[in-house]
């Protein structure tokens, strides 16, 4: 990529913005440009202020917040100071936007054919009708959808996500804008269809030297696709450089924690998670704002934030020690993890055995006589896309599922009855079952005094200072600080509530841990701290974990088997390393494929 | 569609659910009032119409308690002729037996109050139990209840009470169980939405997944989670039971003579209305005061419940 002036399409010069009334900063003193044709990953974890910049390249701000400060120059024109009317020929002309959830952004009352004639409308394509049909056309043809009359006159909910994600690219690519920005598109697709909508996005920069903007919380996600990348921590851009050098040696401390947060397929990198999380608005720290979590901190580091440094102009980056950390070499070490030969066949040493189940969803058949074992001191990943059964199987387990069940779910050799107050105390102990969302896991009006002592004062006799006791315990299994106990969750983080959800489900002392999707809903850093503190908890208590995942690449931090299913069957089981390294079913062969890993492995 | 109960992670993660503006140093360690009914109440203070409110609520409530003990004569003494206009020594006048206006007026009110408040409970417990079993239980136990309370609802109130009080007499628990019985249906089902919307959260399955006994989940779980409407529908039903309370001693089912009643007051002395019109407006300017006192403070804790008027400027 050449960084000639001429070349460059977007601009973006000490961008501010901040939250109207009160002054805090979003996004501080972030500047970055983009090539003719160059993809740029913009990568940040939640609240770093990454979709407020990307926004602001259109001169959007969501309400409550403003631009204090900066230009943003496309292709010569300067979109913050544009009037009204200038604005609408830029936005959607010059350059465009795809949200993150394109099933919540297409008028759900408008035929697709017409949304996407709107655009081409708006803004006069062409030069009669007849050149907007075919324009059409084609548009429907480079994003790879039909473009026939039925198709065109379906509405948004008879379109797959994929689908629907698609035809807001090619809304987006419909008058060959300069510039397009992608706020995270594929957050909400399975690994498939995201795989696909990469791909399209791929082609479509490639072929017609569009520009492109990719905003997303997962450096894997853009690994393939973009040409450099910028990291964002905190409202500031930290680093920004081309994808080869960051992914091989990053110079911010930041970058290389984030890198090594990322689950790796391959099992060779150890699964690292940053301490702490990432500062919202208004709680950022004077100078740097990943001082609290940096390794590498110095005195100076609290007190002024660096300028932007490096060694060109292509490749920036904004540590003091920038040096020093680039001259040190990333640390790969070897993942924690219980080695098995074999997978487990012998009836003493199964826990939970699954034989023939089916299970309904009101009169639905969602799982197809699904049989697993799951075995003593083992944890067993149960990986599937969306829709795949996953969740059920592992609720059917739990004694969750609300509708009808065949088939039998063995705990220790009896049989489970199907509603867990069918079951007896100590069945229902053995069994601990860790939900998605923290965010709804956790009674809000509940301490987390109170929310420890449920699972304690049902399953144990214990006085006070007893049950105190057993709380701190459990506290500091998942390394979180007793003086948490008078909190309530909604003064927690995302990854502390998680952890407090861990730490109910081990007060209970149980024999078989169900994670159902547990960093789902968490950030890059904080899932990986998550996964270490699981795979931890198993080494040392033993105790048998079912862990329920869509993310392919976690499993071998913490997995010993897997089970894949798809369609609610299991289409394939064995250990973690044969099925990842020689996979047997074609479903398996197609996940892997698709998911997104570091390092950039890609396709094309 | 990829959105399912297990899709990845939500990008419509609502705002509410993020993660917390204070950093952890900043929150105290002893937990502030974060019960979600103190917080309303809070809330509700800093609004305008709920000082009003309140102020009126309480004034009119001294009004009807510590009244009796400024009365200057017995509430069934006779002072002066029937009908007579306000003089010195009755200074609102006379009914319609020649009793001083001021003194029924002064002990007319606690039965407004104590009926009124009663008969709110007792709504609000039937009410709530019922929409609390009806939300969890769904399914025919579901039904079976809404059903059951959509032929209470069928009935005008007023009508409802009537015809039991004209079957069982004019007792005074009867006109209390009858308005709050009336209140049932609507309270049921603004709980009933409420909890069906809490059940469905991971919290409460993290519950019965651990064998919590269903009346435990119902009342530590969900019950705690929808105390601010249970606390708006209070205030909005008590404005209906003391309009009922009033309107049923008015046409004669509720106290009954010679009690001092204001319903019952204004019904006894309104053929008078253009020769003695104090002995009517004054309950009447009393009752609207206490309904809209009651009304404004239910208005203030529902704003205050819904963030209208609150300073939303976080994020």
């Amino acid at each position: 990529m050449s960084s000639k002036q001429t070349d460059i399409v977007l601009s973006v010069r000490d961008l501010r913005i901040v939250l109207d009334p009160s002054g805090i900063d979003i996004d501080d003193d972030v500047s970055f440009a983009i090539h003719q044709g160059e993809v740029l990953g913009l990568v940040g974890e939640s609240a770093s202020g990454k979709t407020t910049a990307a926004t602001s390249l259109l001169a959007y701000q969501r309400r409550g917040a403003k631009v204090a400060g900066g230009h943003v120059d496309i292709d010569g024109a300067d979109v913050l100071s544009a009037s009204r009317m200038a604005l609408r020929r830029i936005r959607g002309g010059l350059i465009s936007y795809v949200p993150q959830d394109a099933s919540a952004a297409l008028n759900p009352a408008l035929r697709i054919g017409d949304q996407l004639m709107e655009i081409l409308n708006e803004h006069s394509f062409g030069s009669s009708s007849a050149d907007r049909a075919a324009r059409l056309k084609q548009m429907m043809a480079e994003v790879l959808l039909p473009s026939d009359r039925a198709f065109l006159r379906r509405y948004p909910h008879q379109l797959s996500g994929g689908q629907q994600q698609r035809v807001a690219i090619a809304m987006a690519m419909a008058n060959r804008p300069k510039l397009i920005v992608l706020d995270e598109p594929t957050t909400a697709l399975d690994v498939t269809t995201q795989a696909h909508v990469l791909d399209t996005v791929r082609d479509l920069t490639r072929s017609y030297g569009v520009s492109a903007l990719y905003v997303t919380h997962d450096l894997a996600v853009v690994a393939c696709l973009a040409d450099r990348i910028a990291v964002m921590y905190a409202g500031r851009l930290v680093e920004i450089g081309r994808k080869e050098e960051l992914f091989t040696g990053a110079y911010h401390p930041y970058t290389r924690r984030l890198l090594g947060a990322i689950p790796d397929i391959t099992g060779e990198r150890a699964l690292h998670g940053i301490p702490g999380w990432a500062p919202r608005p208004g709680q950022r720290v004077k100078g740097c704002a990943f001082t609290p979590r940096c390794d590498w901190r110095i005195d100076k580091c609290a007190t002024e934030f660096p300028p932007y440094e490096g060694p060109d102009s292509d490749h920036q980056v904004r540590c003091w020690r920038w040096q020093e950390v680039k001259a040190q070499s990333p640390a790969g070490d070897a993942p924690l993890r219980v080695k098995v030969d074999d997978v487990c066949s012998t009836v003493e040493k199964t826990v939970v055995n699954v034989q023939d189940v089916t299970a309904f969803y009101q009169s639905k058949e969602i799982l197809h006589g699904v049989g697993a074992n799951l075995c003593e001191h083992r944890c067993l990943a149960l990986v599937g896309e969306s829709g795949s059964g996953k969740t059920t199987l592992a609720r059917c387990i739990a004694g969750l599922h609300q509708f009808k069940i065949t088939g039998t779910i063995e705990l220790g050799g009896k049989a489970l009855a199907r509603e867990s107050r069918g079951r007896t105390r100590d069945q229902r102990q053995a069994i601990q079952y860790i939900f998605q969302s923290p965010y709804s896991s956790l009674n809000p009006r509940k301490t987390i005094r109170q929310l420890l002592a449920q699972p304690i004062d049902i399953f144990f006799k214990l006085d006070r200072d007893e049950r105190e006791e057993r709380m701190v315990k459990v506290l500091d299994q998942v390394a979180l600080d007793a003086s948490l106990l008078n909190r309530y969750p909604e003064q927690l983080s995302g990854g502390e509530r998680q952890r407090i959800a861990i730490a109910r489900a081990l007060a209970a002392e149980p024999t078989v841990l169900i994670c159902d999707e547990v960093t789902s809903w968490l950030d890059v850093s904080v899932q990986a701290a998550i996964i270490e503190l699981l795979a931890q908890l198993q080494l040392e208590t033993g105790v048998s974990m079912l862990f329920v995942t869509h993310n392919l690449a976690l499993i071998r931090s913490v997995a010993q088997e897997v089970a894949v299913m798809n369609d609610g069957r299991i289409v394939e089981l064995g250990l973690v390393d044969a099925v990842l390294e020689d996979p047997q079913a074609d479903y398996t062969k197609a996940l892997l494929a698709d998911t997104p890993t570091l390092p950039a492995e890609c396709r094309i | 569609m990829s959105r399912g109960s297990d899709a990845g992670l939500d990008p419509l993660q609502p705002l509410g659910t993020l993660e917390p503006l204070e950093s952890l140093e900043a929150v105290p360690l002893v937990a502030r009032g974060r019960r979600e009914w103190v917080q309303t109440i809070i809330g509700a203070w800093s609004l305008r119409r709920t000082k009003i409110g309140l102020s009126m609520f309480l004034a009119l409530f001294a009004v009807a308690v510590f009244g009796r003990f400024v009365a200057p004569y017995a509430p069934t003494e006779f002072v002066g002729p029937p009908f007579s206009l306000p003089a010195p020594s009755y200074w609102l006048g006379t009914d319609f037996l020649g009793r001083d206006v001021l003194t029924r007026v002064l002990y007319g009110g606690l039965s407004v109050f104590v009926l009124g408040i009663a008969a709110t409970v007792i709504g609000i417990v039937l009410g709530v139990s019922l929409g609390l079993v009806s939300g969890y239980a769904r399914r025919w136990a579901d039904e079976s209840i809404m059903r059951m309370l959509d032929v209470v609802l069928a009935f005008p109130s007023i009508v409802l009470a009537m015809l039991f009080v004209s079957i069982l007499g004019p007792r005074l628990w009867l006109i209390v169980l009858m308005v709050g019985i009336s209140h049932m249906p609507r309270i049921a089902r603004v709980t009933r939405a409420a909890t069906v919307e809490l059940v469905a959260r991971d919290f409460v399955r993290a519950a019965a997944a651990v064998g919590v006994p269903r009346r435990k989940i119902l009342l530590y779980e969900v019950l705690p989670n929808i105390s601010s409407p249970l606390l708006v529908e209070f205030g909005l039903r008590l404005t209906y039971s003391i309009i009922m309370i009033a309107a049923l001693s008015f046409i004669g089912f509720g106290m009954q003579p010679p009690a001092a009643d204001w319903g019952l007051m204004i019904n006894e002395n309104r053929i008078a209305i253009t020769i003695q019109p104090w002995a009517v407006v004054a309950p009447v300017v009393l009752i609207g005061a206490l309904t809209i006192s009651t009304n404004l403070m239910a208005d203030g804790l529902a704003r205050a419940m819904m963030g209208i008027d609150r300073d939303t400027a976080v994020t």
